[in-house]
C-alpha cells in the first residue's frame, strides 16, 4: 500500500531553507532520497515553497473568497511531501524516523485512500 | 424443548462466547483487517445460535458452528460493499470459505496478533486497553466506558476511531520483529495491567464488577503467557498480579474498611495463590532476563514472606524498588521507594528520597502527600504532618482510604 509521508516544518526551519548544494541540511536529503530509491520504495515527492507564498480559495454563493496565506492558521506548516509503496505503517514509520524532517519538525505518515476509492476520483 | 433445556443453551452459548470470542474475533479479522466488521459477524452469529440451538440443539462443535455462521455474515457484508472497496484479504477469506471443513476446531489461534494490533504505537495509548478488552474480551462500550469514567457515547466513538484507523491505516496484524519485540511486548502488558488496576480501583467500591475485570485482566494475562511462555515478563506480570489476588480478601475489615498492607493478617491471604505466583516468578528468574514486572512481583513476594516468617525484609524491599525506580521511573514507584526505605532505614532516610521528588510533579499526587505525612508523625513533626495529612485526604477518592486517613491523622 502507499503512504504520505508529510513534512512539517516551523518558520525558524523553514528560514534554515538555503538553495545551496553543499548545505549539509540539503545533503542529507539528497542521502535519504537515494536510500527511498535503491529501497525502491520511492513513488514520488515534492518541496512546497514557504507557506506565505500560498494563497487560499473559498468558493461562496458563486463568489470567490480569495485570502493571503496557507489554509490553517498554525505554527508548524506542510514543507513537502513524499509518497512511498511499503507493506505496513511499521514500515512507514521506519522511513519516517530516517526522513531529515522528522529531527527538525515532524513527520505526519497517512496512508493514501485506497486504490478502489481512488479509482472513483479519476475515473 | 423445556424451559431449563432452554437455559442449558442459553448457558453454553454464554460459555462458548466467553471462551471463544477472543479467538474468534482474532481468527476473522486476521483475515479482512477489519475489526469491526469481525465483531459484528461474530455478534450476528451468536444472536443466530440463539434462535437455532434451542430448536436444533447444541452442534457437535459450537466453535465451528459460529465461525462458519461468523464468516457468512462478513461474505455478506463484502458482497453489498463490493463495488466500494472490496479488500484483497477479504477475497481471500472468501476463498478459504470451502476450507472450513478442513478447519475444525483447530483454526489458528491468532490472539497474540491481535494484542499486537491493540496496541500498536499508531494507536493512541489510552486506547489500548479499552480496545484489548472489547476485541480480546467482547466486553461491550458501555462497560468499557463505566470503569473508564467517561460517556459511553464517547467511549464508542473512541474505539470506532481506533478500529477505523486499524482498518486503513495499514496496521500489520503480525507478530513484531524481534528487534521491535521488545517495546512492543511491554505496550502489551502495560495495558493488561492497567485493565488490572482499573479492576482494583472498582474494588473500592462495593461493586462486583470490579472483581471480575481483574478476573479477565489475569486471564488475558494467562492466554498471553500460553502464546509466549518463554517471555520472562510476562512471568513477571502474572506472578504479580496473582500475589495481588491473593490479598484480595484481606485487603478490607468487615465493616469494609481499608487495611493497609501492613496491617492486613496474613491468614486471610491466599496460599494456593501466593503459591501459583511464587512458581511463575522462579520460571521468570530461570529465563535470566529482569524487568519491570518482575521487579514489582518480587516486592510483592518479599511481602508474602510475613506469612511464613511473621516479619517484612523491607531492606530486601528498598533494594528491589531501587532497581525499580532505574528502569522504570513512575512517582508511584518513588513515592514506595521513599516508604520502603523509611522501613528499612529510619524515616528520615524515607524523607530524603520524597525531598528528591520534583514539588510541582507530586503537588496533586495523593500516595506521596500519604507518605510524606505518615513519615513526618513518626518525626513527631506534628504539625507538619497534619498539614500533609490535610493534602492526603482532600485528594483521595476513596471514602475508605480517606477515613483510614482522617484516623491517622488524629
Amino acid at each position: 500500500m502507499q503512504f504520505a509521508l508529510m513534512i512539517y516544518h516551523s518558520p525558524e526551519e523553514f528560514a534554515m531553507r538555503k538553495n545551496d548544494y553543499n548545505d549539509p541540511q540539503l545533503g542529507a536529503w539528497r542521502a535519504y532520497h537515494k536510500a527511498l530509491v535503491q529501497a525502491r520504495v520511492y513513488v514520488g515527492a515534492n518541496a512546497l515553497e514557504l507557506p506565505e507564498t500560498g494563497t487560499t480559495l473559498r468558493l461562496r454563493d458563486g463568489k470567490r473568497r480569495v485570502q493571503d496565506g496557507p489554509y490553517a492558521d498554525t505554527k508548524e506548516q506542510l514543507a513537502g511531501f513524499i509518497i512511498l509503496e511499503l507493506p505496513s505503517v511499521d514500515a512507514a514509520l521506519e522511513w519516517a524516523a530516517r526522513c531529515p524532517g522528522a529531527s527538525l519538525g515532524a513527520v505526519e505518515v497517512r496512508p493514501l485512500a485506497p486504490e478502489a476509492m481512488q479509482r472513483g476520483f479519476t475515473g | 424443548m423445556n424451559g431449563s433445556n432452554q437455559e442449558d443453551t442459553h448457558r453454553t452459548i454464554e460459555r462458548v462466547a466467553r471462551e471463544s470470542y477472543g479467538r474468534l474475533v482474532a481468527y476473522l479479522s486476521v483475515q479482512t483487517h477489519d475489526l469491526a466488521s469481525a465483531e459484528d459477524a461474530l455478534s450476528k452469529a451468536l444472536l443466530s445460535a440463539l434462535t437455532h440451538w434451542p430448536q436444533d440443539g447444541v452442534p457437535q462443535n459450537p466453535e465451528a458452528w459460529l465461525l462458519t455462521a461468523a464468516r457468512r455474515s462478513v461474505i455478506d457484508v463484502v458482497r453489498h460493499q463490493r463495488v466500494a472497496q472490496a479488500s484483497e484479504p477479504t477475497l481471500k477469506l472468501l476463498k478459504e470459505d470451502s476450507m472450513e471443513t478442513m478447519l475444525g476446531t483447530d483454526f489458528p489461534d491468532e490472539r497474540l496478533k491481535l494484542l499486537f494490533v491493540c496496541t500498536h504505537p499508531a494507536i493512541d495509548p489510552a486506547m489500548h486497553t479499552p480496545l484489548m478488552l472489547q476485541t480480546v474480551l467482547g466486553l461491550d462500550a458501555a462497560r468499557i466506558a463505566q470503569v473508564f469514567l467517561i460517556a459511553p457515547k464517547t467511549m464508542g466513538q473512541r474505539l470506532f476511531r481506533a478500529k477505523t484507523k486499524i482498518r486503513s491505516g495499514g496496521i500489520p496484524f503480525e507478530v513484531p520483529q524481534e528487534r521491535d519485540l521488545p517495546q512492543r511486548l511491554d505496550a502489551v502488558l502495560e495495558a493488561i495491567y492497567a485493565a488490572f488496576g482499573i479492576g482494583w480501583d472498582e474494588l473500592f467500591g462495593t461493586d462486583q464488577r470490579g472483581r471480575s475485570l481483574a478476573e479477565e485482566a489475569t486471564w488475558l494475562a494467562r492466554v498471553l503467557l500460553q502464546l509466549m511462555p518463554d517471555e520472562a515478563e510476562v512471568q513477571g506480570l502474572l506472578a504479580l498480579m496473582l500475589h495481588c489476588e491473593a490479598r484480595r480478601s484481606a485487603r478490607r475489615g468487615p465493616d469494609s474498611r481499608y487495611i493497609p498492607l501492613s496491617e492486613q493478617n496474613p491468614k486471610h491471604w491466599s496460599l494456593p495463590l501466593i503459591e501459583e505466583a511464587e512458581r511463575h516468578l522462579s520460571e521468570a528468574f530461570k529465563l535470566g532476563r529482569s524487568g519491570r514486572f518482575q521487579l514489582e512481583a518480587a516486592i510483592q513476594s518479599v511481602h508474602a514472606e510475613r506469612g511464613r516468617t511473621g516479619r517484612t525484609d523491607w531492606a530486601a524491599i528498598a533494594a528491589f524498588y531501587e532497581q525499580l525506580v532505574r528502569i522504570s521511573f513512575s512517582l508511584g514507584t518513588q513515592a514506595a521507594y521513599a516508604a520502603a526505605v523509611a522501613e528499612a532505614k529510619g524515616p528520615e532516610a524515607g524523607l530524603a528520597v520524597l525531598e528528591s521528588i520534583d514539588r510541582d510533579a507530586v503537588a496533586d499526587y495523593q500516595p506521596y502527600w500519604a507518605v510524606r505525612a505518615h513519615l513526618l508523625q513518626r518525626l513527631g513533626k506534628t504539625r507538619e504532618a497534619a498539614d500533609a495529612y490535610d493534602r492526603a485526604i482532600d485528594l483521595a477518592e476513596d471514602p475508605a482510604v480517606r477515613e483510614f486517613l482522617l484516623q491517622k491523622r488524629g
